[in-house]
């Protein structure tokens, strides 16, 4: 995949990543860029790490262990790990979304928009003692960033709804309106949590436009946390697999998706099982990789780090059938060609194959 | 019971004889709750003997009561009560028109209040106005100027503070004491005493940055406990629980001065009559500038992005990191600014006294100025006004209620019961409007037109 890419080519370096909560290891290991004006998805079933990831990068957790480098498009680099909190979205220019949508419910639209250029406005109103007295120059940047606002808002196709609070808003706009809110900060790397959870097929189209727009239009890049197979497959660069903390696979969509190793982990599965279970289907696409031994550029199996071993060893593992329910919707919506894990589900999942 | 009986069988079965049902029933529930609590007494007898005394007749009076109660209510007022809800349901919803009123409702209050002393002086004289002024125009405009400045760390940045009472002490012991010592003018010790307690606001932020809630309550009620405690047992300096008296009056930016002996009395200056008068009315105009100060910063930082972050620190400290806003510098600055205004409260109530002690700085005047924002809706500076003026005049005017000692006897003394009074219309008002009397919130920027968000969106903040 990406052999050794130049070191600017990269926007965001994470480097042999551990988070360790007690004696459970969140992240064990992880190294991963994500490329200037990408979409880079990171998936994995529920409790593989990938909130944490995001909270690793975003400052809310200090990771136990490893680098996480951001290259801003100015040339400085940041090593997110040593940055205080709020820095990262300031200084580092890293925005992010919440799984669990977090607004400022009693605030407007535009407020919530605004609140976001606070760094930029506290600036132009003097720490507050020019803006007190009303100086113009705060006015300048104040009808700008009303102005920015207003941009995002229509790019997010809420401009008529401005004046009313954000907690007003139907579940797919307040969506948006957290996208819109983090663009507002002025980002070179948007870090969305779980943006299609919760939105019904129309609202996940218009979501999948909006993101492809600030790929193309913003020049800002895009780290992804999704469940929605549609989406992550539609417009992700480059998809980085987590299970249990580890990175199982790492490519572009289409590599991703034949990796046993993914499949095994979306349909629950044991290690050992997987390759049996492939060659029950008998896809030799499949098989004939697995002779080839496994992949070596990634998974555990090469791991330098202490860590490596049985991941079981550390995180119960279990076969929750919650993994695979969650991933059989997904899965369906986007395959290009027959895949093993088709023929064992039940019928009305062929119907999703093209 | 049969109360939870639906409104649709209500019309059907015989309301009358529901009623009837009911008023049975509460009398029977009536005479077992109160068969021993009324009916029967124990008393002692001339030989401070335990006996029961029997009150059969007060009883049965109270069971009847309960039971013509229950009856009109359930045979006449409930069926008013839905008649009255579907007459408003058919109606069509009438657009709300703000009334004159309510348009113009600050600029009809600052006037009024600029006109207030001069009307009272019209109306009972000089020296009738005294009581009027002072007890009533100071008194409510000093909770007013406190309640907005608490507003700025409990309404707008959420953070729950029950020592606020503190900082007004911090003020108004800086002034006494830089006063007394020093002779400075209150013009130079009034910032003084501000910077003094934002100093102090900051040193309580410090330890408090990580709590939340509940935590942070508790914390800054110590605070205020500890300043007041420091107040008491460092005698050398504040000269403990007999307080420092003697101190220096406001002089009319040093022009003119209102004690009598000065060549430049103001009656003297102004060959006017001696009054103590002139000196209550020169305080309140000086306490209404100051606390139409506090109501303009406010507004002003409201609009500016120090305001935004406060509330958006109140709506979530998580979402407000992750748009790199500084948490630690926003809940620095709400503490520091509402600890300011309590500060220049604080060196006022010296001035006005004349005389400070820590008994003016207890936990109960923490808890009215915290109930006044609360009742007034927070982050809402009309409604705050309208909530000091109802609580503390409301107890002011108790003073005024000679009549009830007509109806209750000659030793009925109203004063006592101010807090009694002061917690039933704090339930009333909380059971009314939950979010106090103005819970909605105005936006502080809009494309196309401001409308205010309703209170059922906005949060109260977790510390």
């Amino acid at each position: 995949m990406n052999a050794n890419p130049p070191i600017n080519d990269a926007i965001l370096q994470v480097e042999h990543l551990s988070m360790k909560f007690g004696g459970l290891v969140a992240i064990g290991d992880l190294s991963f860029r994500a490329k200037r004006g990408e979409i880079t998805a990171l998936i994995g079933p529920n409790g593989a790490g990938k909130t944490t990831v995001f909270n690793c990068i975003t400052g809310f957790y200090k990771p136990s262990e490893g680098m996480i480098t951001l290259n801003r498009s100015d040339g400085s680099s940041f090593l997110l790990e040593r940055l205080p909190n709020h820095e990262i979205p300031a200084r580092a220019k890293v925005a992010r979304t919440f799984q669990n949508i977090r607004l400022f419910s009693g605030m407007t639209l535009l407020e919530n928009l605004l609140v976001a250029q606070h760094n930029k406005l506290m600036k132009a109103s003097g720490y507050t003692v020019l803006g007190l007295f009303g100086f113009s120059s705060y006015r300048k940047v104040s009808a700008e960033s009303v102005d920015l606002a207003k941009h995002w808002l229509e790019k997010a196709n809420l401009v008529d709804r401005a004046d009313d609070p954000a907690g007003d808003l139907p579940y797919g706009a307040q969506r948006r309106l957290e996208i819109a809110r983090a663009m507002c900060t002025g980002p070179e790397l948007l870090c969305l949590d779980e943006p299609a959870a919760g939105l019904n097929p129309k609202e996940s189209l218009a979501l999948n436009e909006l993101l492809m727009d600030i790929k193309n239009n913003s020049g800002t890049s895009i780290l992804l946390i999704e469940h929605d197979m549609s989406v992550v497959m539609q417009i992700s660069d480059h998809v980085v697999v987590l299970e249990y903390g580890r990175k199982i696979s790492d490519g572009d969509p289409k590599t991703v998706r034949t990796d046993p190793r993914v499949i095994a982990a979306y349909l629950g599965v044991d290690d050992e099982e997987v390759e049996t279970v492939l060659t029950e289907v008998g896809d030799e696409e499949v098989i004939e990789q697995l002779d080839t031994g496994p992949d070596s550029a990634h998974g555990p199996g090469n791991s330098a780090s202490m860590l490596a071993g049985p991941v079981s060893d550390t995180v119960g593992h279990s076969n929750g059938g919650e993994r695979v329910t969650v991933e059989k919707g997904a899965g369906k919506a986007d395959r290009s060609g027959p895949r093993a894990p088709d023929e064992r589900q039940s019928t009305d999942k062929s119907g999703g194959r093209k | 019971m049969a109360a939870i009986v639906t409104p649709e069988s209500d019309t059907v079965a015989a309301p009358m004889q529901r009623a009837l049902r009911e008023a049975f029933y509460a009398a029977v529930i009536a005479l077992g709750l109160f068969v021993l609590f009324i009916g029967l007494k124990t008393d002692q007898n001339i030989k401070n003997e335990l006996i029961l005394v029997q009150r059969w007749g007060l009883l049965a009076a109270v069971v009847i009561i309960t039971a013509v109660g229950r009856f009109l209510y359930v045979g006449f007022g409930q069926p008013a009560i839905e008649r009255a809800k579907a007459r408003k349901a058919a109606a069509p919803a009438a657009v709300a028109e703000p009334g004159f009123v309510s348009r113009n409702f600050n600029k009809i209050g600052i006037t009024a209040l600029v006109l207030y002393p001069v009307a009272i002086v019209a109306l009972v004289g000089l020296q009738g106005s005294l009581k009027w002024v002072d007890n009533f125009g100071i008194q409510i405009l000093i909770y007013v100027m406190l309640a907005w400045g608490l507003n700025i760390v409990v309404g707008l940045a959420g953070l729950l503070d029950l020592g606020y009472v503190a900082f007004y002490a911090v003020g108004a012991y800086a002034y006494a004491l830089l006063g007394t010592h020093y002779g400075l003018s209150f013009w130079i010790l009034l910032p003084a005493a501000g910077a003094m307690a934002a100093m102090w606001g900051v040193l309580l932020g410090f330890p408090v940055l990580r709590l939340r809630g509940d935590y942070l309550a508790i914390v800054t009620l110590a605070f205020g406990e500890i300043i007041r405690l420091v107040i008491i047992n460092w005698r050398e300096v504040t000269n403990g629980s007999a307080g420092i008296s003697g101190i220096p009056k406001v002089t009319f930016f040093g022009l003119m001065s209102f004690n009598v002996s000065d060549p430049n009395y103001i009656g003297k200056v102004l060959h006017i009559a001696t009054s103590s008068a002139y000196y209550k009315i020169f305080l309140y105009y000086l306490i209404l500038a100051l606390a139409l100060f506090t109501a303009f910063v406010t507004i002003r930082l409201r609009r500016l992005p120090v305001g935004r972050a406060w509330e958006a620190l109140r709506e979530d400290e998580i979402a407000c990191r992750s748009l790199g806003i500084n948490t630690t510098t926003t809940k620095l600055t709400a503490f520091a600014t509402g600890a300011m205004f309590g500060g220049f409260a604080g060196s006022f109530f010296a001035a006005r006294q004349g005389f400070v002690s820590p008994e003016s700085f207890v936990f109960l005047e923490s808890a009215i100025i915290l109930a006044i924002v609360v009742l007034g809706g927070m982050g809402s500076l009309g409604g705050i006004a309208v909530a000091a003026v109802v609580m503390i005049g409301g107890t002011e005017i108790l003073r005024e209620l000679d009549f009830l000692k007509a109806v209750f006897g000659p030793d009925f003394t109203p004063e006592l019961y101010r807090m009694l009074l002061f917690g039933m219309a704090m339930v009333i008002v909380m059971l009314w409007k939950p979010r106090g009397f103005v819970g909605s919130r105005e936006p502080t920027a809009f494309l196309k037109e401001r409308r205010a968000v309703s209170s059922s969106f906005t949060k109260e903040g977790h510390g």
